[in-house]
C-alpha cells in the first residue's frame, strides 16, 4: 500500500497541494484522474521521490520515502515520470536493460536479461532493439521507457500519463499488460487523461481538482456524471459497455 | 569495423611515428647500442609521445563527462569555464605563495577548475531545457568572463606569460621526462570515470530517470565535476589547454557508437589520442624543424570537424 498522510506541496510559492492524505490499495491499478493543474503529477512525482517532500509523509508499501536510501526503493517501484526531450543515442535494448541496474548495479545475470528480453518483447521493440533512442518515434521512445520500468520488475509501478504518444492499439496493449501485472500481485499507480482508460481498467479511482482530492474509491463509485461534470466543468454522460462506464464526452 | 581494435592498432603506429621524428636523427632500429639517440628517445621522445596520448585521452573521456553532466552535446572542458577555472586557481597560488611546492600548484588548480565548473552546472540547471543552444553559449560566456578575469590578474601581476601556455598554447615541445608526470593523474582520473561508466549514461538519460533507477545524482555529479576539473587541471598546467578534442571526439563516437558509455569510454580514449597524436605530429612536419603547436592544429581541424557535425545532426536529435 502507498499510504500519503498530510502531503502539501508549492512551486515557486504557488501552492500545488493541499493537505492530501489518501492511499494506492495493495494489489490494485489506481488511476489519478482530474483536470490540467489539478496536482496529479505533482503527487505521484512526490510518491516516486522525483521532488524533495515538503509537508507530510509519504510511505510506499511499508518504506517511508522520504528517509529510505534512493537504491533501496527502486527495488520496491519503479516510477516514469513525463519525458522531455532527451538527446541520450542508447539503443532501445540499453536503456530497457538499464531498468535491471538497480538489480545488478552493472553485472547483469541471466535473470537479468531474460527480464530485458521479456520487456522488450512485451511492448513490441524487439525488431526495434538495436535502434538509437533519438531515431525512433516518440511513440516508440515511450514504449522504451515504459518497458525500462517494467524490466525494473518491482511490486509498484507509478507511470506519469503514459498513454502520451501511444497509438489506440499500443495504449490498448499497454493497459492490457498492466491489467495481467496487477492480477499477478502486482501494484499500479497511474496519472491519466483519457477517462475512458481509467472506467475501462482500473480498480481504484482518486480524483483531484485544485491540489485537492476529491473523491476516491472503486471505479464504479467515483466515476459518475455528477461528479465528472462537476471534476471537468463540463456535462458529461456515462454509458455502460461491456459491464463496465463508458464515459461521453464527445457530445 | 570495430573500432577498438583499428583505433589501437592506429595509436600504435601513430606513438611510433611519434618516437622517430623529430629535429635530431634517431634511427630506432640502431637504438640499443647508440646512447645519444637512447637518451633522446627516453628523455624526450617518449615522454612526449606519452604525454600527449594521455592528454588526448582524458580530455576525451572529461568531455563525455561534462557532456553527460549538463546533458548537452555542444560543451567540452575548454568552453565550460574549467580551463579558466584551473588558470585562475595557478595565478592565485603563485601569487599568494610563489615558493609554493607543486603539489599544492595542482591542488589549487583542481580545487579552482571544481569551483568554476560547479558554477557552470548551476547557471544550466537555471536555463529552460529545451533551449538547447543556450547551455553553449552560457559555457563561452563564462569561459569568456573568468578568462578576462585571469586576463587582468596576470596583467596585473606581471604573470602574462604564465597566462599564456596555460590557455593558449596547448603544445608538447616543452615536455621532457620529469616534466608531464602529472598527466599520469589526469590518465588515471579518466580511467577510473570507467568504473562508473553505467552511471553516467544513466545520468545522461535526466534526473527523473536516474532517480527512479535509484541513482544518487548528486553523488554522481560530483564524481563527474573531480574527474572533469582534475583532467583539465592537470593539462592546463602542463601543457596548456588543448582545444576541441573534449568536444569532438565524444560527438564522433556518439555517432557511431551510441552513449553506452561502459562500451564506448575506451573508443572515445584512443580516439583523442589517436586524434591529439596525429595533429603534435602534423605540427611537427609542417615546417620542420621548426614547430607549430598541436593546439593550432587542433583549432583548425577541430573547428571544421565540429561544424560538419552541426550540420549533419539529424533535426530531431
Amino acid at each position: 500500500m502507498i499510504q500519503i498522510d498530510g502531503v502539501s506541496h508549492r512551486i515557486g510559492g504557488a501552492p500545488i497541494l493541499h493537505d492530501i492524505s489518501t492511499r494506492l490499495p495493495q494489489g490494485k491499478l489506481t488511476a489519478l484522474i482530474g483536470p490540467n493543474g489539478a496536482g496529479k503529477s505533482t503527487l505521484l512525482r512526490l510518491v516516486g521521490r522525483l521532488e524533495p517532500l515538503q509537508a507530510g509523509r509519504i510511505t510506499v508499501a511499508g518504506h517511508d520515502v522520504a528517509t529510505t536510501p534512493t537504491d533501496r526503493l527502486a527495488r520496491v517501484m519503479a516510477i516514469l515520470g513525463q519525458q522531455t526531450a532527451i538527446a541520450s543515442r542508447l539503443r532501445l535494448s540499453e536503456l530497457v536493460a538499464f531498468g535491471r541496474w538497480p538489480h545488478h548495479k552493472g553485472r547483469p545475470g541471466s535473470v537479468d536479461r531474460a527480464k530485458v528480453t521479456e520487456a522488450l518483447d512485451a511492448f513490441a521493440l524487439t525488431p526495434l532493439a538495436g535502434r538509437f533512442l533519438d531515431e525512433v518515434s516518440g511513440g516508440q521512445a515511450q514504449r522504451a521507457h515504459i518497458a525500462m520500468a517494467v524490466a525494473q520488475d518491482t511490486d509498484w509501478l507509478l507511470l506519469d500519463e503514459p498513454l502520451n504518444n501511444l497509438d489506440m492499439a499500443h495504449a490498448r496493449a499497454l493497459m492490457r499488460r498492466l491489467r495481467a501485472m496487477v492480477d499477478g500481485g502486482r501494484s499500479v499507480g497511474m496519472v491519466v487523461h483519457e477517462i475512458n482508460y481509467a472506467a475501462a481498467w482500473a480498480d481504484h479511482v482518486i480524483a483531484m481538482k485544485n491540489g485537492r482530492v476529491v473523491a476516491q474509491g472503486p471505479a464504479g463509485s467515483v466515476l459518475t456524471e455528477d461528479l465528472l461534470s462537476d471534476l471537468y466543468d463540463t456535462p458529461i454522460q456515462i454509458g455502460e459497455h461491456r459491464g463496465r462506464p463508458l464515459v461521453l464526452h464527445h457530445c | 569495423m570495430r573500432p577498438l581494435p583499428v583505433l589501437g592498432a592506429a595509436l600504435l603506429a601513430l606513438m611510433l611515428v611519434s618516437v622517430s621524428v623529430g629535429a635530431a636523427q634517431v634511427d630506432l632500429r640502431t637504438i640499443l647500442s647508440d646512447h645519444r639517440a637512447m637518451l633522446v628517445v627516453l628523455e624526450s621522445r617518449l615522454p612526449r609521445t606519452v604525454a600527449v596520448v594521455l592528454t588526448g585521452a582524458a580530455l576525451s573521456v572529461a568531455g563525455v563527462l561534462i557532456q553527460a553532466l549538463v546533458r548537452n552535446r555542444f560543451v567540452g572542458p575548454d568552453t565550460s569555464g574549467t580551463a579558466e577555472g584551473a588558470a585562475l586557481g595557478l595565478l592565485a597560488v603563485t601569487i599568494l605563495w610563489p615558493a609554493s611546492p607543486l603539489w599544492l600548484r595542482m591542488i589549487a588548480a583542481s580545487a579552482a577548475a571544481m569551483a568554476t565548473t560547479a558554477l557552470f552546472l548551476a547557471v544550466v540547471r537555471r536555463l529552460p531545457v529545451r533551449e538547447v543552444m543556450l547551455v553553449p553559449i552560457a559555457g563561452l560566456v563564462l569561459s569568456g568572463v573568468l578568462g578576462s578575469v585571469v586576463t587582468f590578474v596576470g596583467w596585473q601581476s606581471d604573470l602574462m606569460q604564465y597566462v599564456g601556455t596555460w590557455l593558449m598554447s596547448g603544445e608538447f615541445s616543452g615536455v621532457i621526462s620529469g616534466r608531464y608526470e602529472l598527466l599520469w593523474f589526469a590518465g588515471i582520473a579518466a580511467a577510473l570515470a570507467w568504473f562508473s561508466a553505467d552511471r553516467f549514461a544513466i545520468l545522461g538519460l535526466g534526473d527523473g530517470v536516474a532517480t527512479g533507477l535509484g541513482l544518487s545524482t548528486a553523488a554522481v555529479m560530483r564524481l563527474g565535476l573531480a574527474v572533469v576539473s582534475i583532467v583539465t587541471a592537470m593539462v592546463v598546467t602542463t601543457v596548456g589547454m588543448i582545444p576541441f578534442v573534449g568536444l569532438v571526439v565524444p560527438n564522433l563516437v556518439a555517432r557511431i557508437m551510441g552513449d553506452n558509455l561502459r562500451t564506448s569510454l575506451p573508443v572515445v580514449a584512443l580516439a583523442g589520442a589517436v586524434l591529439v597524436l596525429a595533429c603534435d605530429l602534423a605540427g611537427r612536419l609542417v615546417i620542420r624543424p621548426y614547430e607549430v603547436p598541436a593546439g593550432l592544429i587542433l583549432g583548425i581541424l577541430g573547428a571544421v570537424l565540429f561544424l560538419w557535425l552541426l550540420h549533419r545532426r539529424p533535426a530531431h536529435g
